[in-house]
């Protein structure tokens, strides 16, 4: 068997995969998290606990209406989306203009109050959500064995961060997201209805996460404790990539992904905190982060 | 700030209020264990002045640590650790975990200060996330068991803390000592800088003080007086576990300080009665403890941002007064 650095490639290879799909997840959720901030100046801490609503939903029209993955996929995202909208309508629109910190405090109430619903009816433990029959199976690529759905994780999130880059860096509404994150008071000024603009951009990030969430259902069991282990990861990726930047926020979602598979292959008992470690290593080098421009 | 705002006889009501109240709780809490099941006292003592503790750094500091819990379930197990292996008195188990927790601050503080705001917040989380991991990996903890049985042993060799109302003088003792000490921190030449960093972190750096060790400092103190707590409590319950270390933690301590009031000595104690109180009387019932504390956390921080002696601070001495959000 061929080896790579004294492990079998297979295995290697394998664990590169892992930390792949872990990546595409830190990118689509840190990415929702940066465009949130940008705009809103809140931290998010609810994005967890819409990446499991996500998942839930799908699992749920599953289980209830029969609706499979594919019209999953388009549903999810709408009715996290829609959540988000209501919660910022109701809740975050009137917390804007006091200290950021409430906007945190208000999404980590939101977040307990989400996971303990859904723990009170489905317990901690999983569910299993089966793949999609067309991506069932898997390739062979010569070198190792993808299963399919797995690479289509990958190309999805890919997809979905090239696309929002796309949108947000590109477009007419990206060019008015932007403004409104330098100045929204000018921005105002010149016509543009920006209170509207601020709702939209959380139920997007809201939708982002719900997107991540389905996607992420096939992968990882259903299970009400997904999205709070993994929340506290993508804040680590948030600081080290600054969220200065959307692109910042995609590229080190992927790259501390696959350093968390790399570390899982070379020293596994590592592997749960080499993502704290590498944020704590950045702190001292660029405490702005790597893409970051604010101090 | 209310205070500087409040015309001097309220100055004086106000004084004067928190010595009666002062003079009552105490009274109270030593009559308490007469009349209260005691080990429900002790737990509420112990998270009393974690919450006080944490309170020293926002309320006093402006700085939102997410992280406590690594101090409190820390110091928990390196109290635990030092009396059941290594067999040390409880005094000395005690004094490891409040200067373990204090080294432990020292290290986490001195990346999150690095950043301010929002970035704070998540750095202690993530850190503390990580010590949570360490602790499940690390054997010295016993993983998903936890450090059980933990003997509570002779204070000083002399008093017999597994005498009920013995070790709940001495949680009592600790508890005051503790507040005391938080209480002169904040009022003392230090505390002011701290609140000067609170109020304008660029104008006290102007006036020449380093606010980075400030903070540190600030941060240290903060972490020690919750590992005290979190000690207190490994030797109350006999035990230290993950819980303890566990993200929610922080998240409580955060509550009992929000719903108490943040920036108030009062507050926390009280937020920290009210929270504890609330877990227990939902831990016989069916409905989850989370939604409640989430409930809590959103209703406080939508409505009821000054917490319940803020509000009483600013209905009744500064009434008609301006909001401070």
């Amino acid at each position: 068997m061929t080896m790579i650095f004294g492990i079998p490639v297979q295995a290697f290879l394998g664990q590169l995969l892992v930390g792949l799909i872990n990546g595409s997840f830190y990118a689509m959720l840190s990415l929702g998290l940066a465009i949130i901030f940008g705009l809103l100046r809140v931290i998010n801490f609810a994005h967890g606990a819409q990446y499991m609503l996500g998942a839930f939903v799908g699992y749920l029209l599953l289980v209830h209406l029969g609706i499979g993955y594919w019209p999953a996929l388009i549903i999810a995202p709408i009715i996290v989306g829609i959540f988000g909208i209501v919660i910022e309508r109701l809740a975050l629109s009137k917390l804007y203009d006091i200290d950021p910190l409430y906007g945190l405090l208000f999404t980590f109430g939101l977040a307990l109050v989400i996971e303990g619903v859904f723990r009170y009816y489905y317990g901690v433990s999983g569910n299993p959500y089966s793949v999609p029959a067309l991506l069932a199976g898997g390739t062979n690529l010569g070198f190792m064995f993808l299963p399919n759905y797995r690479g289509w994780v990958v190309v999805a999130s890919l997809a979905v961060c090239l696309g929002t880059w796309f949108a947000i860096e590109k477009t007419r509404l990206g060019a008015y997201l932007r403004a409104a994150t330098e100045n929204p008071r000018l921005v105002q000024a010149f016509g543009v209805n920006v209170p509207l603009l601020l709702t939209l951009t959380y139920g997007l990030g809201s939708a982002l996460a719900g997107l991540a969430g389905i996607l992420a259902a096939p992968v990882y069991q259903v299970s009400p404790l997904m999205g709070s282990n993994l929340i506290i990861v993508v804040f680590a990726v948030v600081v080290v990539g600054g969220m200065g930047s959307i692109m910042g926020a995609i590229v080190t979602g992927y790259m501390l992904g696959l350093a968390e598979g790399l570390t899982k292959v070379f020293y596994p008992e590592a592997s749960s905190i080499v993502i704290f470690v590498i944020m704590a290593i950045v702190l001292l080098v660029r405490p702005a982060g790597l893409f970051g421009k604010d101090a | 700030m209310a205070e500087m705002t409040l015309s001097e006889a309220r100055v004086k009501t106000s004084a004067r209020l928190e010595w009666v109240l002062i003079a009552i709780g105490i009274v109270g809490l030593l009559a308490a264990p007469f009349f209260i099941y005691p080990i429900f006292m002790m737990k509420m003592l112990c998270f009393a002045l974690f919450a006080c503790a944490f309170n020293l750094l926002l309320g006093y500091t402006g700085l939102l640590s997410f992280g406590h819990a690594a101090f409190f379930g820390g110091a928990a197990y390196f109290t635990a650790h030092a009396i059941k292996v290594w067999g040390l008195p409880p005094e000395v188990g005690i004094l490891v975990g409040l200067v373990g927790a204090a080294l432990l601050g020292l290290v986490m503080g001195f990346f999150a200060i690095r950043r301010q705001g929002i970035y704070f917040a998540m750095i202690t989380l993530a850190l503390s996330q990580m010590f949570f991991f360490f602790c499940v990996q690390a054997p010295f903890t016993g993983g998903e068991d936890g450090l059980q049985g933990v003997p509570r042993g002779m204070l000083f060799g002399l008093v017999d803390l597994h005498v009920p109302l013995n070790i709940y003088y001495f949680v009592l003792g600790v508890f005051l000592i503790g507040v005391f000490a938080i209480w002169r921190i904040v009022n003392s030449p230090f505390g002011m800088i701290l609140r000067s960093i609170r109020e304008n972190e660029n104008r006290a750096t102007s006036l020449g003080y380093s606010v980075a060790n400030y903070k540190l400092a600030a941060f240290v103190m903060s972490a020690a007086l919750s590992g005290l707590a979190g000690s207190l409590k490994a030797i109350v319950f006999q035990f230290a576990t993950l819980t303890d270390v566990a993200w929610q933690m922080s998240g409580e301590v955060i509550l009992m300080a929000l719903l108490g009031g943040i920036g108030t000595m009062v507050g926390p104690i009280i937020g920290a009665g009210l929270v504890v109180g609330l877990q227990n009387s939902l831990a016989t019932s069916d409905f989850p403890v989370t939604i409640a504390t989430g409930l809590i956390f959103m209703v406080c921080v939508l409505i009821f941002r000054r917490g319940i002696v803020g509000e009483l601070y600013a209905r009744v001495l500064n009434p008609g007064g301006s909001d401070k959000g």
